[in-house]
Parts: structure tokens; C-alpha cells; sequence
């Protein structure tokens, strides 16, 4: 099966050739490198941008507006926030015109932990991100709904974040994407850059077929009776694992994978907490003023009266960066058995 | 007290058709700007902020667009010193009284933004927006659209001297002049010797701003902008290098601000610096184009348009609550 960035690429090359994506641009996207993650590698609208945030943002909305259909990449999310008042650009501009323009950009940028990134590749941009009107924001958590994200993405009519959680991006699925061949070792010599010189090398695109998974729906991953855990990007396989390990203590989980921060799927949190009566909100951006605490307060004053105990929110400390060493960053995020210990004690909460 | 002055013979390089057009313009655009800060001091409007000073710039600016929709046409980035530029490309100016007055009627942002934002995609006229320079990041992106495309249409992007010290501009230098991949955009600077108070030469070491695009290998250019006819000629140069050679040109135009800052600084008329209607008018009467008599017909003429179209804006309705919700996405077409 495809991993996260092999599922990005098929996706961006699907846009590409039917979606009349023009531009896939950021820093060394094109050729040779095809991405720092090689998400990018092989793409006929791959080309590399000065090495400039702001300037990749601006060329987008540009690009955008003048009816072309960008997908821009910010190589580290961490990289992003000088771009901040062009993102609130790009989410008011239809807006602030009363609806005369539109702005259909994608961005793309790999978020949060999980590969030693130290402290300027670790940060997460959830929370900041959900603070900006105007976008749609996705971050999935596997190779098909980041295939199927991406394709909504890349024809939707607004600017659309998409977080790609670092972590998972060589993880490969458990579906396959429709018409990826089966064999790994296929896929790979068929889309893979080789290494060495690729100035001649193209790629052999196997034909993938088109596959949706619509923004703002999410997906129940796992169904439970005791409590519900909404989850995304690196901390949902972390839930889905911890839900098995406490099935052998007698506690039924259900998890939910958001996969669209806005617009998101409150109907699915809602049918699930009234059946619960226990919600545990789990991502690893820094907690205060976390996108958990928002669907915490919506959780309290819309199901206040169906809880059982009160919400909690498991997120990233709130700390300056995520240091280097092993301790460090595992102390500075939900780990495996942060979010296990998380899960036991709200199922296990009495008044 | 005015003697008849003496008819100067050599003749002035535009046609007096042209020339009486332009003075038509930035006599339009310099009354409505009067009645938008007169709306602001009588309280028809929150904030006022224009162009009273840039006219013989911004006016034939307009006049040289290639006015439509899409890649074939220029696109304006401009800022909120445009007015002369949205006048002469034909706009009413109705439109500017209505976003003063914040009404429902507002055609460039419904009653949402300041006055002198305007937005008009029929025409290319990307929305103006408050933050200092953006415009110099996007422009590259239709630039780029219309370097791919082909044709004549190009990219025009417009802001004042101070905010050139914003990564932003450098931004647009680099973008708009990589090797092999150079774009078809007129960058222009409107060089008013001000920030907000601040005095350009308290903050840049550099003298001219043009020289800036030295480095990159950018044609420059700096004029003087509060000459109408320089302004014209200057800008058919530069824009028709553009639109043939698809390649950017960096315009600085030397202009005045005649109204202050904005309505935050009391937009009190400076009589320091020098009127470009003033200075074309002496010119248009010397060369017998106009005499001082048709001159001030005109002026009359849009005083008493403007001020009509004032009132009938005062009884419009300010946009109902609930639009606030409405265009926050485009929807599915
Ligand atoms: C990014 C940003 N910083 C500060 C401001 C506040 N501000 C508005 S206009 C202005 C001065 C701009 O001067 P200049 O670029 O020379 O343009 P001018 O107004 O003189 O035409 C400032 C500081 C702003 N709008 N945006």
C-alpha cells in the first residue's frame, strides 16, 4: 500500500491531469529533490520558489485569483507563521469583497512531531490555523484520506489547508487507493525517484481513479460504547491503539478521526457523545487556546445535560518548542501511553 | 486679477483631446476624495483615507489599462490611493461614496471595508486590502498566469514609499525577475516622501527606490509624477516594454499627499507641496487647451454631480446584520 506522501503525490498527480491543477509550487518540489518528504517528486507542475514563504503564499493567492489553481507547499509547517496575515488574506479576500472573488488555493504542510525534528521541525499549526476564517482545513491520518482530502481540496472554491502530520507521512495504508497495484515494490519502482540523477527520470503512474473524502465529514474508526475520543494527524493511530489495549480492561472506546478541523463533523462528536456521556479530545498542539478547548466548550454547552463526566482535552504542553532529546519530546506530547492513561481515567471518572 | 496669459507655442506633447480627458479625470477624482473627507467631518463615514495628490499619476494609469476580465486583460493591485486610477478607468463614482458611508449598496465590499477599497473582478481590480504591501506578494501569481498565458495583459501592482521597506517588496523583485522566468508586471511606487508621519529620508538609506530593481535586472525608472504628461508618456513607456517584452519594469513616481495620511492625521489640505491640478491647469491654460473659465465649469460641474450623488448615498441603508454571515466561502457553482 501507498504511504502518506506516495498517496500525496498519486493525488497531486491526479489533480494534475483532471483536476487542472497548474501549480504545485514551494521550496524544492520540483526537480531533483520532489520535496523534502517526497511528496512532490514526478509532478509535471512541480517547480521550485525562491526560498521564501511569503512569496509562495502571495504567488498562490495570485495564481488563485487570476483563475489558475495552485497547490502550494510549505516545507515545515514551522515555516508558515511569517506567512500569517497572507493566510488571513486569502481567507477574507471573498469575504471582504462580498463575494466578487474567490480564492481556490490548496497549501500544503507537514505538522507536528514524531521524526526528532527539535524545535523548529516539531510544531503543530492546528491551533493556530483554526483561527483563521475563511479556510477549509483537513489533516489526515491516512495515505486514502489524505488521497481523498486532497482531491476534495484541489477542487473546492476556497483556500484549503492541509496538515500533513510528519509522523505518518512513510506510513503506509491499509487500503488501497483506487487503481494503485497491490505490490509496494511496484508502486515504488513505478513513482519512486531513483536515486542519483533524476533530471531524466519520469515517472510511470499507475491509474489512479478518483476518490473523494469530503471536507468537513469525519470517520469513526472505531466504534465503542464507554467513552469517545476525537482524534487527528499523528495522535489518531495513538488512540485507535490505545482504544485496543483497553478493550482487555473492560473499556469500549469509540475514536473518532476529525479529519476536517473546519468545517468539521460535530453531528458525528455529538451522536457519539450523547451515547458515551465521556469525550476525550487528543492532538499535540500546544493546549492553550488548543482547537480542543474550542470543541471542549461546544461539548459543555450543548451536551452538558448527556455527560457523564466533565470533557477533557489531551494536547502538546505549552512550552516554547519541543527539544531534541528523547525525553524532551516525549515529555512535550501525547505519547502512546499518555493517551491510554488519558483514555482509562475519563472511562473510569465517577462524581 | 488673472491677466490673460500668454499662449505658449510649442505644443505639448499629447493630443488636447487627451489632455482635456485627464484634466477631466483628476478634477473628478480630487472633488470626490473632497467629498469623501467632507462625508467623514460631517460623520457619514468612520474613516476616510484617498488619493487627493497622486491624480496625475493615478489618472493616467487607468487611461492606459487594458480594461476586462481575465488573463488577456491588466490586472490591478493596487492600494488606497487609487482613486484616480478606478475614476479613469471608467468607474462611477457613486461606488466610493457608498463605501464611505459603509451602505448596503457598497459595491466592493458590501459595507464591510474602508473607503478607497475598491474590488471590481469584472475589471480586474483585485481587492484592496489595509495591510501594507500584500499586494506586492500576490502580484507575481497573475503575473505568472498571464506570463504562461501569453497575449498582452499585464500585472500592475501600486503602493506608497514606506512600505517598500517591507519583505514584501523584495519579494516581488525576486519573483518577478527569476532567470528565465520573468514576468510581465509594472511595479510602481508612489514616492510621497512619507509613512504615516514617519519621513522616508529618516528610514531608508536608500535614495532611489527604482535602484532597487538594479540588482535584479529590472528596467527603472523614476518620474515625476505630479506631471500628468511626464506621467503619461512615462507609463505608455514602460507598460508597452511590459506588455511586449513580458518583463517587469519598476516605475517610482515622485507625487504628493495633499490631505495628510488619512482622516487620523485631521486630512487637512497641506499647502506645502505642490497641487498636480494646480501645476496642469497653469500648463492647459499657457498652451490655450482650456481657459480658466471651462476649467472651473468642470470643477463645478463634478462638485455639483458628486454632491448629488452624496445625497442620494445618505438615504441608503446600512447592510442588514445578518450579511455578516454571507461569503465567508465562495459556494459550488
Ligand atoms: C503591515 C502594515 N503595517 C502598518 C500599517 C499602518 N499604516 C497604514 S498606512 C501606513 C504608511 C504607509 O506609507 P507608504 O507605504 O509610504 O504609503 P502612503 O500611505 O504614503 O501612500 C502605515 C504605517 C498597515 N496598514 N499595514
Amino acid at each position: 500500500m501507498a504511504s502518506m506522501a506516495q498517496a500525496i503525490r498519486l493525488a497531486l498527480h491526479y489533480a494534475e491531469d483532471h483536476l487542472g491543477v497548474t501549480d504545485v509550487l514551494g521550496e524544492d518540489v520540483g526537480l531533483p529533490l520532489g520535496g523534502v518528504f517526497t511528496a512532490t517528486q514526478g509532478l509535471k507542475t512541480a517547480w521550485n520558489s525562491p526560498l521564501d514563504e511569503r512569496g509562495i503564499i502571495g504567488c498562490a493567492i495570485g495564481l488563485a485569483l487570476a483563475g489558475q489553481r495552485p497547490v502550494a507547499e510549505i516545507q515545515f509547517c514551522d515555516y508558515i507563521y511569517n506567512t500569517i496575515d497572507l493566510l488571513k488574506l486569502a481567507g477574507n479576500t471573498c469575504w471582504a469583497s462580498n463575494g466578487d472573488w474567490n480564492v481556490p488555493m490548496v497549501v500544503r504542510t507537514p505538522v507536528g512531531s514524531g521524526i526528532r525534528g527539535s524545535i523548529y521541525h516539531s510544531h503543530s499549526f492546528d491551533a493556530t490555523m483554526t483561527h483563521i476564517p475563511g479556510w477549509k482545513i483537513v489533516m489526515p491520518s491516512t495515505p486514502l484520506d489524505a488521497y481523498g482530502l486532497l482531491l476534495s481540496a484541489c477542487q473546492d472554491r476556497n483556500p484549503v489547508m492541509v496538515l500533513e502530520p510528519k509522523a505518518l507521512l512513510r506510513m503506509k495504508g491499509e487500503e488501497l487507493i483506487p487503481g494503485e497495484p497491490g505490490d509496494d515494490r511496484v508502486l515504488s519502482k513505478m513513482i519512486d525517484a531513483p536515486l542519483g540523477d533524476r533530471m531524466q527520470w519520469k515517472p510511470q503512474w499507475p491509474d489512479v481513479q478518483a476518490y473523494t473524502v469530503p471536507i468537513g465529514q469525519g470517520k469513526l474508526v472505531r466504534p465503542g460504547t464507554d467513552l469517545t475520543v476525537v482524534s487527528y494527524g499523528r495522535t489518531l493511530p495513538l488512540s485507535v491503539k490505545a482504544a485496543q489495549a483497553l478493550e482487555s480492561e473492560g473499556i469500549s472506546a469509540e475514536v473518532i478521526d476529525l479529519r476536517s478541523l473546519w468545517p468539521y463533523d460535530w453531528e458525528m462528536i455529538r451522536e457519539s457523545v450523547k451515547k458515551t456521556g465521556r469525550a476525550l479530545y487528543v492532538n499535540e498542539d500546544t493546549e492553550v487556546t488548543n482547537f480542543g478547548e474550542h470543541l471542549v466548550r461546544r461539548t459543555v454547552e450543548e451536551l452538558f445535560y448527556e455527560l457523564l463526566a466533565p470533557p477533557r482535552l489531551l494536547a502538546g504542553k505549552f512550552l516554547p518548542g519541543i527539544g531534541l532529546a528523547d525525553p524532551l519530546e516525549m515529555a512535550s506530547v501525547p505519547q502512546l501511553p499518555d493517551v491510554t492513561e488519558a483514555m482509562r481515567a475519563l472511562a473510569r471518572e465517577q462524581p | 486679477m488673472r491677466g490673460r496669459p500668454t499662449l505658449v507655442k510649442e505644443p505639448l506633447p499629447l493630443d488636447s483631446k487627451l489632455l482635456v480627458r485627464m484634466h477631466e479625470l483628476m478634477v473628478e477624482a480630487r472633488v470626490l476624495e473632497e467629498r469623501l473627507i467632507q462625508m467623514y467631518r460631517q460623520g457619514h463615514g468612520y474613516f476616510w483615507i484617498g488619493g487627493p495628490g497622486e491624480e496625475a499619476f493615478n489618472v493616467p494609469l487607468g487611461l492606459l489599462m487594458k480594461k476586462g476580465q481575465g488573463l488577456d486583460f491588466d490586472y490591478l493591485h493596487g492600494h488606497y490611493r487609487q482613486s484616480g486610477t478606478v475614476l479613469a478607468l471608467g468607474e462611477d463614482p457613486i461606488g466610493a461614496l457608498r463605501q464611505m458611508k459603509s451602505t448596503a449598496t457598497d459595491p466592493y465590499s458590501g459595507g464591510r471595508n474602508f473607503a478607497s477599497h475598491f474590488s471590481k473582478r469584472e475589471w480586474n481590480i483585485v481587492p484592496i486590502s489595509s495591510p501594507i504591501e500584500v499586494q506586492y506578494a500576490m502580484a507575481p501569481g497573475t503575473a505568472l498566469a498571464q506570463r504562461r498565458h501569453g497575449g498582452e495583459g499585464i500585472t500592475i501592482v501600486t503602493g506608497g514609499d514606506a512600505g517598500t521597506a517591507e519583505g514584501d517588496f523584495a519579494t516581488c523583485l525576486v519573483w518577478s525577475s527569476r532567470p528565465g522566468s520573468e514576468l510581465p508586471i509594472l511595479i510602481v511606487v508612489t514616492h510621497n516622501q512619507w509613512g504615516i508621519s514617519t519621513a522616508a529620508c529618516t528610514q531608508q538609506g536608500c535614495k532611489i527606490i527604482a535602484d532597487r530593481g538594479k540588482a535584479f535586472g529590472i528596467q527603472t525608472r523614476t518620474i515625476d509624477g505630479n506631471d500628468p504628461i511626464a506621467s503619461y508618456l512615462e507609463l505608455q513607456k514602460a507598460m508597452g516594454y511590459v506588455r511586449k517584452e513580458r518583463k517587469p519594469f519598476l516605475l517610482e513616481a515622485n507625487v504628493s499627499r495633499l490631505y495628510g495620511h488619512s482622516s487620523a492625521s485631521g486630512a487637512n489640505f497641506v499647502t506645502a507641496e505642490q497641487d498636480c491640478i494646480v501645476e496642469f491647469e497653469k500648463k492647459l491654460e499657457a498652451h490655450g487647451v482650456l481657459t480658466r473659465a471651462e476649467m472651473d465649469q468642470v470643477r463645478a460641474r463634478w462638485s455639483e454631480e458628486i454632491a448629488a450623488k452624496a445625497r442620494q448615498v445618505r438615504d441608503e441603508p446600512l447592510p442588514e446584520a445578518s450579511t455578516i454571515w454571507k461569503h465567508i466561502y465562495a459556494e459550488d457553482r
